[in-house]
């Protein structure tokens, strides 16, 4: 009787054996890849708003402070958004006829708020607030990117529960002085690893047990 | 002599009945699953058991449609059907390790004939097992990062100090190891079955699992050292797994949970029960497909002892219970064991399983129903019922009185826990007659291991003739066409 396989078989059981081995691992890397991907976190994805706002203009070129118009950053959990009013401060003079500009002064006229389009979206299980962080030296460029160079704001990290975890391990490597929380230019590398650690203290951060506790985020 | 040979006789039964050669062992078990046209018999059983399947599906797309609010449990009582089918199921399961592994390991010859089935049973329980605690999860498509330690984009581990965790490593490994102990023992009948096939799909598919086995010297050398390592590695399993299992209840600091003895205990029940299913499903089997000469009367006699053994154990299990209780001196371990037995709501579960597990195997110390299969069949259901019980008894005793009395509250079963319990049976018995039907339900060629003439260094004169045979044997496994 003839042989159910050829000679080859043998070959290729054994580079299936092997390719098994060689996809599983594949499938596993890719799954730590993609799952991270920009196309899962939204990461670098720049939004288009009603207004062509450039945060590069009025940060970068301009100068002002964050908290001109995120004014509730210091206070609440949320940083806050401007009311059409705070734009109107300097574009009732400032290109006051630009047509880039109709929507805000629209939205003026009519008294109704600009719909701007959130950026940066926490799932609705977290508890996250913005005070806490810049009260203990979290800087806005450490989780929002340089703000300044960006003409169209994009999400500048994962915000996936590991980049969360990732300071909230380990503070001390992150913090800055408090009076360095809304520089754009303020570097990593400009304070040593003792400064940091006793920043931390300074600042009474606690512990990193209570820091990751899981009712520290989920409440 | 022939007292001598009467008290050997007695001493070591034989283990196949009947006037058997090499050929006709071969040609008895392998024509179950090629020649013989199947049985209607079979084709009713696996209709019944493959509708009950059903009845799991539809349970298991309920449950997650719904949330596992349509189950019963809740506080106090927030374990209930979930794990008690759990460790039901995988202390069925540990027979046919026990008969696989120990059993080859001590040399005891009659493990041969029973160890193909036995194992498929293993696989089968431990998958029914596995679906409870995944589904208890409620979605278990995200309960990934509660089992398995992998780098999740949450950047946190499963809690490695839950008893929790240990159960998903155990379980695991246990059914990896009894898979491929399973499926090592079957390479060289698969070879059998592929030279016999006339069926040329049923050829080719049992040629691909048979991984081109040829008997050849060189062969036979690497599967003894390859089994045997699998039985080094799955021994300590017996023990590990049930022990484990045991620990979701005696790490917990709750009265009847939190005992020294559990791990011995539950290992002991698992053994019980796992016997107790082997004899309700080998006494139907035997009959079914003449398989009275492999699994002879001696093996059921055999398996009902493990039984009156292992069961001892458990009985002696409930009696430290009871006196841990008493001797502990701690009020709520006392007030336990009290509402445990007789001052507790669910009294009459601890009673019943007293009359299942404890008083029924009882009747095998004595021969008349030993040896009497109706007695070993009943006696095993009562069993499995009774081992049952027992997890109810222990999961729901302790929790539905909780420490403060303001919480104390019943439980009882809903309509969607019986029916994914009923489910899991019913897909159970799915695979096993899928077994029966493909696979071959003896080991082929460790029954031909214990016929005489495999021992051929034993009496001289019969030599030559046993020298014959085994060639002509040899002839037999090649290709029959050729």
């Amino acid at each position: 009787m003839a042989q159910i396989f050829n000679k080859s078989a043998n070959n290729i059981a054994k580079i299936s054996m092997v390719a098994v081995a060689v996809l599983a691992g594949t499938a596993f890397y890719a799954y730590t890849q993609i799952a991270r991907s920009s196309y899962l976190t939204g990461r670098y994805m720049e939004r288009q708003q009603p207004v062509q706002f450039s945060h590069k203009h009025h940060v970068g070129d301009d100068g002002i402070d964050c908290r001109y118009c995120h004014q509730t950053v210091e206070t609440t959990a949320s940083a806050g958004m401007p009311s059409t009013q705070t734009c109107m401060n300097c574009h009732s003079q400032l290109w006051a006829d630009s047509p880039y500009l109709e929507p805000v002064r629209a939205s003026f006229r009519d008294n109704k708020p600009i719909e701007w389009r959130r950026v940066h979206d926490l799932p609705e299980y977290t508890y996250f607030n913005h005070s806490i962080h810049v009260a203990k030296g979290v800087g806005c460029s450490t989780c929002h990117g340089q703000i300044d160079n960006m003409p169209s704001v994009y999400q500048e990290n994962t915000l996936q529960m590991e980049w969360c975890l990732e300071c909230h391990r380990a503070p001390e490597k992150f913090i800055r002085p408090k009076s360095e929380v809304y520089n754009m230019q303020w570097e990593p590398g400009s304070i040593d690893d003792t400064k940091r650690r006793s920043l931390k203290d300074d600042y009474k951060i606690r512990s990193k047990e209570m820091m990751t506790s899981c009712s520290t985020c989920h409440r | 002599m022939q007292n001598v040979s009467e008290l050997e006789n007695k001493l070591h039964p034989p283990m196949v009945e009947g006037d058997h050669s090499f050929a006709s062992v071969t040609d008895k078990i392998s024509d179950v699953t090629l020649k013989k046209r199947t049985p209607f018999h079979w084709f009713i059983g696996f209709g019944i058991a493959f509708m009950i399947a059903q009845l799991l599906m539809l349970s298991v797309i309920w449950l997650l449609a719904n949330g596992i609010g349509v189950w019963g449990n809740n506080q106090p009582v927030g374990w209930a059907f979930d794990i008690i089918n759990f460790v039901w199921w995988i202390g069925i399961g540990h027979a046919g390790t026990l008969i696989s592994a120990i059993l080859l390991l001590l040399n005891q010859k009659w493990r041969t004939s029973i160890n193909r089935f036995a194992e498929a049973m293993t696989l089968f329980a431990v998958a029914c097992a596995a679906m409870f605690p995944l589904l208890h999860t409620g979605r278990p498509w995200l309960a990934a990062y509660w089992l398995f330690p992998y780098p999740n984009t949450m950047g946190i581990w499963p809690q490695f100090r839950s008893p929790l965790i240990w159960d998903v490593f155990a379980v695991s490994t246990y059914a990896t190891v009894s898979l491929l102990f399973w499926y090592v023992g079957l390479i060289p009948d698969f070879a059998t079955l592929r030279d016999r096939a006339k069926n040329k799909y049923f050829r080719f598919v049992y040629a691909i699992l048979s991984w081109g086995w040829r008997g050849s010297a060189r062969h036979w050398h690497r599967y003894e050292i390859t089994y045997l390592i699998l039985a080094g590695l799955s021994t300590p399993l017996v023990l590990s797994v049930h022990s484990i299992v045991s620990f979701d209840f005696s790490v917990a600091q709750i009265p009847g949970w939190h005992a020294t003895i559990f791990p011995p205990y539950f290992v002991a029940g698992a053994i019980f029960a796992g016997f107790a299913m082997v004899l309700i499903l080998c006494i139907p089997l035997r009959h079914w497909y003449r398989m009275q000469d492999f699994i002879t009367h001696t093996h059921l006699v055999y398996m009902g002892k493990v039984m009156l053994a292992t069961g001892l154990i458990v009985c002696y299990g409930y009696a430290m219970e009871g006196f841990f209780g008493w001797y502990s001196a701690a009020q709520y371990e006392w007030f336990m064991i009290k509402n445990r037995i007789w001052e507790g709501p669910y009294w009459w579960s601890y009673w019943l399983l007293i009359i299942c597990n404890g008083l029924s195997i009882q009747l095998l110390w004595f021969k008349r129903f030993r040896e009497s299969e109706f007695w070993l069949f009943l006696i095993s259901v009562v069993v499995s019922i009774g081992m049952w019980l027992e997890r109810f008894v222990i999961i729901v005793t302790s929790l539905n009185r909780d420490f403060l009395p303001s919480s104390w509250a019943m439980y009882s079963p809903r309509v969607w826990d019986w029916t994914m319990f009923i489910g899991t049976i019913g897909f159970f018995f799915t695979l096993l007659y899928l077994f029966v039907r493909f696979v071959p339900i003896i080991s082929i060629f460790e029954v031909r291991t214990l016929l005489p003439e495999a021992n051929v260094h034993g009496h001289h004169q019969d030599f030559e003739e046993n020298v014959n045979e085994v060639e002509y044997t040899y002839d037999r496994t090649d290709p029959p066409n050729s």
